[in-house]
């Protein structure tokens, strides 16, 4: 639950070039999308890191339960088969 | 544009009004690092400063070049007497409280795009492609601050009171941004950058739309100041250039 008066946060995801997918970054506070947006500009594009800008609100964002991690991800560090590194490929297929 | 030849001095007291311009605003603008609203705003303020000052430098490398006199930019910068200089009485004054911050870039923004866009198809190449890069940064200075207009002045009991306030403390030093003299008249007619007067109507437009939205009345001036272009400064301006000359001063040509 949000305090009165406190500003919004956002996550902000930047694309770094073209055929990159969106990358989370960090998170800014603002009153709106549109200063959301500025607001992610000015702090984490100053050095050129990016060519397009995602902001979400931080509240739209369903994140699972750190209580949770053991049955979430434990499970599946034991099925190495689960790995595609049991195949010989060709040389000529070159890098994969 | 037919390009008629231009005196160097006047050429270059043209540029410096330009520069002086930029550099003491991005140094008002630098006050506000590590005292801003909200950490946002404290990257994004000295973010817009930095620009200023690197078309400050830009401007001042080119002055001294065509001057010819063997000064560098920071003997222009920094060594300089206050009556020397020659921005407007605009980006000397206090930033006040953020409103008074966020409107006078607004404004000075809203001023300089429409010259930027000019002068980068001008007659003097150096000068057109400092404006192609600064062309840019000033668009997105206006967006930034005008934004900040828009949400305070149509915002909050308080910040709408103090965006109303800063609309009438400011508006006596927007019409000197657009006065001529044999200065600006040598430029146009060499076809280096236009008149000042006419890229008011843009000005207009522009504050217009951001104003409009941000429920704030059109700013109006019975007694505009003026006096910064002829070296006649606000008594803002020494304590400011005390500040930015402190360095330069105390250790000479010091390097880092």
């Amino acid at each position: 639950m949000m305090a009165k008066n406190e500003i919004p946060l956002w996550e902000v995801f930047i694309r770094p070039r073209n055929g990159l997918a969106h990358r989370h970054c960090g998170s800014v506070h603002a009153a709106d999308e549109v200063m959301a947006l500025q607001a992610a500009r000015d702090v984490y594009t100053r050095r050129g890191e990016g060519t397009s800008i995602w902001v979400v609100p931080s509240a739209a964002i369903v994140a699972s339960d750190p209580a949770q991690k053991a049955e979430n991800f434990e499970p599946a560090v034991s099925k190495v088969y689960r790995h595609p590194t049991f195949y010989n490929i060709p040389d000529d297929v070159g890098h994969m | 544009m037919e390009a008629v030849a231009i005196d160097r001095t006047t050429l270059v007291t043209f540029l410096l009004r330009l520069a002086d311009d930029h550099l003491i605003l991005g140094h008002r603008l630098s006050e506000w690092c590590g005292h801003a609203p909200m950490l946002e705003e404290d990257l994004a303020m000295p973010n817009i400063a930095l620009d200023l000052i690197g078309q400050a430098r830009a401007l001042y490398q080119h002055a001294a070049e065509v001057e010819g006199k063997g000064r560098s930019e920071d003997d222009l910068a920094y060594l300089r007497h206050e009556r020397d200089y020659v921005n407007c009485l605009l980006v000397e004054r206090q930033n006040g409280d953020f409103a008074q911050t966020m409107l006078r870039q607004f404004c000075f923004a809203a001023f300089m795009h429409p010259l930027w866009t000019a002068m980068e198809k001008g007659s003097d190449e150096t000068l057109a492609a400092i404006a192609a890069k600064a062309v840019k940064e000033c668009a997105y200075h206006i967006r930034h601050a005008g934004e900040w207009v828009i949400r305070l002045g149509d915002g909050t009991e308080e910040s709408a009171r103090r965006m109303a306030a800063a609309v009438e403390t400011l508006a006596p030093y927007l019409d000197e941004l657009f006065d001529g003299d044999d200065v600006t008249g040598a430029v146009a007619e060499a076809g280096i950058a236009p008149e000042p007067a006419s890229v008011r109507a843009a000005f207009d437009r522009t504050v217009a739309q951001v104003f409009a939205e941000a429920m704030l009345d059109m700013p109006r001036a019975e007694w505009p100041q003026r006096g910064g272009r002829a070296g006649r400064h606000t008594e803002a301006m020494g304590h400011l250039l005390a500040d930015l000359q402190y360095m330069q001063r105390t250790f000479p040509g010091a390097a880092w």
